[in-house]
């Protein structure tokens, strides 16, 4: 059999990038960095449970610029992952799969990400007495 | 006319051998995550800048205890299940697939009872 290092489908470089494709990437990419967000969660669980310094630690770091930056992109990537799973739930259900309402559904998963991510920090930020 | 066998047809699990299971695990486990990361991330915000007695008291209440165990099975058997296909999907040297399949659900199951026990220890010894 022919073993040579041939090229296989799909050849994602020759495609001009489309929201859709963009959108099924961003799927993935934001469900990898998930998984390593799940270790901030495991970390301010334990950090609960032991009190004291262990918990005064991890607030301080999330309460730093670069901890609220990394809870911002995590925040961001959890509603971009929850609206466009939700988007696969109604294609696995066979509605929503022509070109025009893949579109719809993908700006409509879009904004919903942004005003949801939006509205966490701001209830956040009103919980802080900050607002 | 299906060229499929009798028996093939009855246990319908086609020519990967595992059926749908992985693939209906993924889409249950995402059906329950959304209510409880809506839940989570709410009282998360709720909770922002309170100190650590106020943290354990909102674990330590029943309702919250079970929503949070059923969170961390969840997002944990959601995890694994998601990149086990990513890893399927990009690496192709056989042995280092395999064990970046277990060390992903080794550290998922590891994260989840790291999580749970520390849930229940704020529940039940405060």
């Amino acid at each position: 059999m022919d073993t040579r290092e041939r090229p296989l489908s799909p050849h994602l470089q020759v495609y001009k990038p489309q929201l859709t494709s963009i959108l099924s990437l961003m799927h993935r990419m934001t469900g990898v960095a998930l998984a390593v967000g799940t270790l901030l969660l495991v970390w301010w669980l334990v950090a609960a449970s032991l009190g004291g310094e262990a918990f005064t630690t991890i607030q301080t770091i999330i309460g730093s610029w670069f901890g609220r930056l990394l809870l911002f992109g995590w925040t961001l990537a959890l509603f971009y992952h929850l609206c466009n799973g939700i988007r696969h739930l109604f294609w696995d259900m066979g509605k929503g799969l022509d070109l025009p309402a893949a579109y719809r559904s993908g700006w409509i998963v879009i904004a919903a990400a942004i005003v949801l991510t939006i509205s966490g920090w701001v209830c956040g930020y009103y919980s802080m007495g900050a607002l | 006319m299906s060229l499929r066998t009798d028996l093939g047809k009855v246990r319908g699990l086609g020519s990967a051998k595992e059926g749908v299971a992985h693939w209906w695990a993924q889409r249950l486990t995402a059906i329950a995550l959304v209510p409880l990361m809506l839940w989570l991330v709410i009282n998360i915000a709720h909770l922002a800048g309170a100190d650590v007695k106020a943290v354990q008291a909102w674990i330590a209440n029943p309702l919250t205890s079970v929503l949070l165990i059923l969170m961390i099975v969840a997002v944990f058997h959601h995890m694994q299940l998601g990149l086990q296909v990513v890893i399927e999907d990009y690496v192709h040297t056989e042995w280092l697939k395999v064990a970046c399949i277990i060390a992903v659900k080794f550290a998922a199951i590891a994260l989840a009872a790291t999580s749970l026990f520390a849930i229940l220890k704020i529940a039940f010894a405060g």
